[in-house]
């Protein structure tokens, strides 16, 4: 490999994606002409619910752990939520592969451009280059490879946390509250909207949070459940004004059993007064 | 017909050479100095934007002396080519032994081919997983690459600077230490210098993914301090 240099007029600038266009190695390029020659349709992995709270000190973002290709599980413990840089996250749902490979080169686009220009992207110039590679990535959306992410960060500038949804077509939304995507976004999104309320402790909305992916897997069969036999988690993350981190998998467990214990059926007085008997009287 | 003279190419190489000493001597000079933690990159740089000491990837840092706009362009071309190695393979197979076998390459090319030199030293640092094994590889405007162990010293006063540093490095330095001994050695006994005409950077093996961190503002001058 050598040394990549060029003169002042083919220069790519501290932008990634141009650089690899310009050492011929465009990934989009690459997909779209692909796709262009399938004739059968394909089954693709999609990656499922994703939610964002924003709250008193920065933004909660979770996600579960559940890929889906047409009805069957491919996967019980991926990853949607990732650390964009050291001050943002992204969280993604769609197409799987075409999502991580846009994680993959957002991340590098943000470290690349910070190490060239010797400072970070300010927060809305990385929500515009988000914007930017999903509107990049129409063609394939077209094809059926739709990958739709959120991404929040804290503004140093500004001292808030602060929440961005896109559609598409690379459409860029800021959100003031709340937001969701993916297939069990519906149930996610309402639950979250229910249980919103304005500057919102952090441990309120990550309990919020997977609440919210809890009924999402209650109700869409592509959206994962916790798994406690195999002891896999939705993945939670907070980003505030010490940067993103990832909460322990203890954490999300005690907050699922503490959620699980309050809507278990003995908790309800409905079903201890015998609404529905259990199975096994009914055998006898 | 005009025939041109001739010069003897040991003559071309030499006038060359002396031509890229002469501008790399007009600039400050800088040193790396490892320590406990990892590898402490001290440079004389009255400037706060134009930076001598920059992040090149997870465990490589970059240095230079010299001509600015020159050792930046090589600096540029390094993270090209550490993120595009990154990106093809994994993060693990990002190493500074062939980020510095590129830039003696493209060094040696220029010196030999070109009209005029680089006048540049610079130095690519990488972090190890532990005290003995970090790499410091210093390269020179006409491509010689160099192996350094302990310290690195680059620039005009190269010899002087590192014989003050033979004196005063051990082998169980921690990060203050390690910054008195690289100021002391820059500057000399008849000098003195203040926190804003250094550029201090470190790679430290307690960082996380990215081991690279400026120490500037109010921190350096407590380490200077104390």
């Amino acid at each position: 490999m050598t040394l990549p240099h060029f003169t002042a007029d083919a220069d790519p600038g501290p932008d990634f994606a141009s650089l690899l266009r310009r050492v011929g190695r465009d990934p989009d390029a690459r997909i779209v002409e692909s796709m262009g020659a399938v004739t059968a349709p394909l089954t693709i992995t999609h990656a499922t619910t994703v939610v964002a709270i924003r709250t008193r000190d920065g933004v909660v973002m979770a996600g579960d752990r559940r890929a889906t290709s047409g009805n069957l599980i491919s996967h019980r413990a991926m990853e949607k939520v990732f650390p964009a840089d050291r001050w943002s996250g992204v969280a993604i749902a769609g197409a799987a592969g075409p999502a991580m490979e846009m994680v993959r080169l957002f991340q590098l686009q943000l470290e690349h451009y910070e190490k060239v220009e010797g400072h970070p992207l300010s927060l809305e110039g990385k929500a515009n280059q988000l914007s930017q590679m999903v509107r990049a990535h129409l063609p394939a959306a077209m094809q059926g490879m739709v990958v739709v992410p959120l991404f929040a960060g804290y503004d140093l500038q500004r001292g808030v946390g602060r929440l961005f949804e896109f559609d598409v077509t690379g459409g860029r939304y800021e959100e003031l509250h709340h937001a969701a995507t993916g297939s069990g976004s519906l149930h996610a999104g309402t639950v979250v909207k229910i249980g919103y309320r304005a500057e919102m402790d952090p441990s309120e909305a990550v309990d919020l949070a997977i609440r919210a992916l809890f009924e999402a897997a209650d109700d869409d069969s592509a959206t994962g459940g916790p798994d406690l036999v195999r002891g896999i988690f939705p993945i939670v993350a907070l980003i505030d004004a010490d940067g993103f981190r990832r909460l322990e998998d203890d954490e999300i467990r005690r907050r699922f059993e503490a959620m699980i214990g309050d809507l278990s059926p003995t908790n309800t007085r409905g079903a201890a007064e015998g609404g529905q008997r259990p199975e096994q009287e009914v055998d006898r | 017909m005009s025939m041109p003279f001739y010069v003897a190419p040991e003559q071309v190489m030499k006038d060359r050479a002396d031509y890229a000493r002469k501008g790399i001597a007009r600039g400050r000079s800088l040193c790396a100095v490892t320590y406990d933690d990892g590898i402490l990159i001290c440079a004389e740089n009255s400037s706060a934007t134009l930076r001598k000491v920059s992040e090149i990837y997870d465990r490589i840092a970059f240095a230079g002396v010299g001509k600015y706009n020159e050792f930046d362009q090589l600096r540029v071309a390094g993270v090209r080519h550490a993120d595009l190695k990154g990106y093809s393979y994994s993060r693990e197979d990002v190493d500074a032994r062939s980020l510095a076998n590129a830039y003696a390459q493209m060094l040696g090319q220029i010196f030999t081919h070109e009209m005029k030199p680089m006048e540049v030293e610079i130095l690519v640092a990488e972090i190890g997983d532990e005290p003995g094994h970090d790499e410091l590889f210093h390269i020179l405007y006409d491509g010689s690459v160099v192996d350094e162990e302990r310290f690195s010293v680059l620039g005009g006063e190269a010899d002087t600077i590192t014989g003050r540093l033979e004196a005063s490095w051990a082998d169980d330095l921690d990060l203050p230490r390690a910054l008195r001994a690289a100021v002391d050695a820059l500057t000399g006994p008849d000098r003195t210098l203040s926190g804003r005409e250094l550029e201090v950077a470190v790679l430290a093996r307690s960082n996380g993914r990215r081991k690279f961190a400026r120490i500037e503002g109010t921190r350096l001058e407590e380490l200077l301090a104390g």
